[in-house]
């Protein structure tokens, strides 16, 4: 299956939009594209005639030009037959956005959908979903745009069985600052499976990581599905809804009672280097970190704040997380304590967590984050930012953004994410560093290193 | 590869659903995993030359088609130390439903572990390895991976564990030998492989693990 036409089409066509119910799917569809992206929009309704000032056609085949992407908005019952409508008029994509196939038990319709587009080879999205996002290019969510918050472009994909859950996905990545390159709601997965766009994606040029939220794989799918994220060249980023046991069912074994059906698909991920979130929060921190630093680290961390309290607390959130927080050797100590500034070159510790005191200075973070990035001891950085230190200004995410630039060992940061701390937070951020609002986050985002392994 | 002999044992179960244990016992060996010295007695006087040839003190278990789960049913007695104990255990195993004889087994001792194996609906079969006994649903100290394994797959399954500093040795106990415990592993996945979905789920429970053994004890093999 190709799959550009459909992620990139140059020409889309929304069959199925009402002539007079602007809420509809379809006019919502049809609107968003019209307006707001560089595809060219078509509109099909049997009735023919007009939408506003723009012709709308009665079918596919009367459009005069070749159409990439067909959405699908018609009554279930309709959907086969203009299926098949789209691949006569050879469209290279289809999404079905219409619900009432097996999910409401119509199995008969869904396997008529299957076998149109198995002849054809046509990959086709759905039924039963929102569709395809793709930042700049298209988007056949039905949420009118205005209700949307979406994520500026970037390097995540993400790609969700759940409509629902993939919209509330993009409002967290566009709070937490994670730049989005596709998102796709495959619904039903009637033909287009997760599989096929892990395939997909891996080879795709904007996206860097693979992000899937899952509610189940077919018999032996999950197999497949982690042995091709195992060849993947990106990190893999799986979220799984229905952990708990399905309970009731007799075993006779202590391996398959043990082993239930979430045991064995944490376990497997895990096996295979697939990062595993347990929850929204931790998939936002963990697509955060792998967009910015795609490596894996061996999890040994130093702490840089200007308070020991957070120095501490980040200490215990490393220590549930099993990273380890090294001493940092004395001869180290002493050479990063003799570039300090005057005013703190007594009182720093710089054990492990350093803690440069609520007198540092930009210069002092910049020192610290410079000298420790520089030991093999350690192999990523969490600066715990506090910026109503008085001698902290608002160059210091910048700033320590480029010892970064010069000496490639992770850092991430923590900064209170509140509107008068922005310019830190983007001093950061659009120097390619991710920042956490919480210290838990900032540990995750290592953590997501740690579990990460290239192939 | 199955052999002729092992696809026998294992079609010749399928209409009770699992694998009586001497006869598990046999498979697993014919896969070139170790297990105890075992006779099976079907009279008194042959469980007696049995135990003497095996040599007390030995281990006594029912053999019946309807007893999957021995210990639970008081199927099984350890520690027989003579003729006079042997004679009254069989007596009473007798009585239990569907006896066809009993199992005697000479006496291991060890780090007890439990190997098993299930064909999982999304992922096919899977390699379970961790903390055994009876109390293995209690401590739940296990790891599991997709089958099957590689051989570094087994080292870090036995880090994961809570307690692998009981297999790594603590406090001057003797480690288990971490190269039979990774080749017993191994075989034993690959046993799971040519068992293909013929088999739902193993269990090898306990495992008696020792500097110089790593030895099957029980085994329970449902199709």
């Amino acid at each position: 299956m190709d799959f550009t036409r459909l992620f990139e089409p140059q020409t889309m066509v929304v069959i199925g939009l009402s002539l007079h119910n602007e809420r509809h799917p379809g006019n919502v569809i049809f609107n968003k594209n019209f307006f707001r992206y560089p595809v060219k929009t078509y509109g099909v309704n049997p009735k023919g005639k007009a939408y506003h000032s723009e012709r709308i056609f009665s079918r596919i085949s009367d459009i005069p030009e070749q159409i990439d992407l067909a959405v699908i908005a018609v009554r279930a019952e309709y959907v086969p037959g203009v299926v098949e409508e789209c691949v006569e008029a050879g469209v290279g994509g289809v999404a079905v956005i219409a619900g009432g196939f097996s999910e409401t038990g119509r199995t008969d319709l869904q396997e008529r959908l299957v076998e149109i587009a198995r002849r054809a080879d046509l990959p086709l999205i759905g039924p039963n979903c929102l569709g395809i996002y793709a930042s700049g290019m298209v988007d056949t969510f039905f949420p009118p745009t205005e209700r949307m918050v979406l994520p500026n472009p970037g390097k995540v994909a993400i790609v969700s069985q759940s409509g629902g859950v993939l919209v509330d996905q993009m409002v967290k990545f566009s709070q937490q600052g994670i730049g989005l390159s596709k998102a796709v709601s495959i619904g039903n997965k009637a033909i287009v499976r997760e599989l096929d766009l892990l395939e997909f994606l891996a080879r795709d040029e904007k996206t860097g990581v693979i992000a899937f939220y899952l509610e189940g794989f077919a018999k032996n799918e999950g197999r497949e599905f982690v042995l091709a994220a195992s060849r993947c060249p990106k990190p893999v980023i799986v979220m799984k809804a229905g952990k708990s046991p399905g309970g009731g069912r007799a075993v006779s074994s202590h391996t398959a009672s043990i082993a239930g059906d979430y045991a064995v698909f944490s376990s497997v991920m895990r096996q295979y280097g697939i990062v595993e979130a347990r929850d929204e929060y931790q998939m936002v921190s963990f697509c955060e970190s792998l967009s910015h630093y795609p490596k894996t680290v061996q999890g040994n961390v130093c702490i840089i704040s200007g308070s020991g309290g957070h120095g501490a607390v980040a200490i215990d959130t490393c220590s549930e997380s099993k990273l380890n927080v090294p001493p940092i050797p004395e001869d180290i100590q002493q050479g990063l304590r003799d570039k300090l500034s005057n005013s703190i070159q007594r009182i720093a510790s710089l054990g492990n967590p350093i803690d440069l005191t609520g007198s540092a200075t930009d210069d002092d973070f910049v020192t610290a984050a410079t000298e420790l990035s520089k030991i093999p001891e350690i192999d990523c950085l969490i600066v715990l930012l506090l910026p109503y230190l008085p001698e902290v200004t608002s160059d210091v995410g910048a700033r320590l953004s480029q010892v970064h630039r010069v000496y490639q060992k992770p850092l991430v940061a923590y900064v209170p994410h509140v509107e008068k701390y922005r310019m830190i937070i983007e001093g950061f951020e659009l120097n390619n560093i991710p920042v956490s609002h919480s210290i838990e986050g900032a540990v995750l985002m290592v953590e997501a290193m740690r579990r990460y392994r290239p192939c | 590869m199955l052999t002729d002999e092992m696809r026998a044992i294992i079609d010749a179960s399928r209409e009770r659903g699992w694998v009586l244990e001497p006869d598990a016992k046999r498979l697993l060996s014919m896969a070139g995993l170790d297990v105890p010295r075992f006779k099976w007695a079907k009279s008194s006087k042959e469980a007696v030359t049995a135990a003497s040839e095996i040599g007390y003190p030995v281990v006594a278990k029912i053999i019946s088609p309807n007893v999957l789960h021995k210990s639970d049913a008081g199927g099984v007695e350890v520690g027989i130390t003579d003729e006079k104990r042997l004679t009254e255990v069989f007596k009473r195993f007798k009585k239990m439903e569907g006896f066809e004889g009993i199992l005697i087994e000479e006496i291991l001792t060890g780090t007890e572990l439990i190997i098993g194996s299930k064909v999982d609906e999304q992922f096919g079969p899977v390699i379970l390895l961790g903390i055994g006994g009876i109390a293995v649903e209690v401590y739940m100290d296990t790891a599991i991976r997709m089958a099957p394994l590689s051989k570094a797959d087994v080292p870090s399954m036995v880090s994961s564990l809570e307690a692998h500093s009981l297999i790594e040795g603590f406090r001057g106990s003797k480690a288990v030998n971490m190269e039979l415990l990774t080749s017993t592993t191994m075989k034993f996945s690959e046993l799971v492989m040519d068992l293909g979905e013929d088999v739902t789920s193993i269990d090898l429970n306990p495992v008696m693990c020792t500097s110089r053994r790593c030895t099957v004890v029980d085994a329970r093999i449902i199709l």
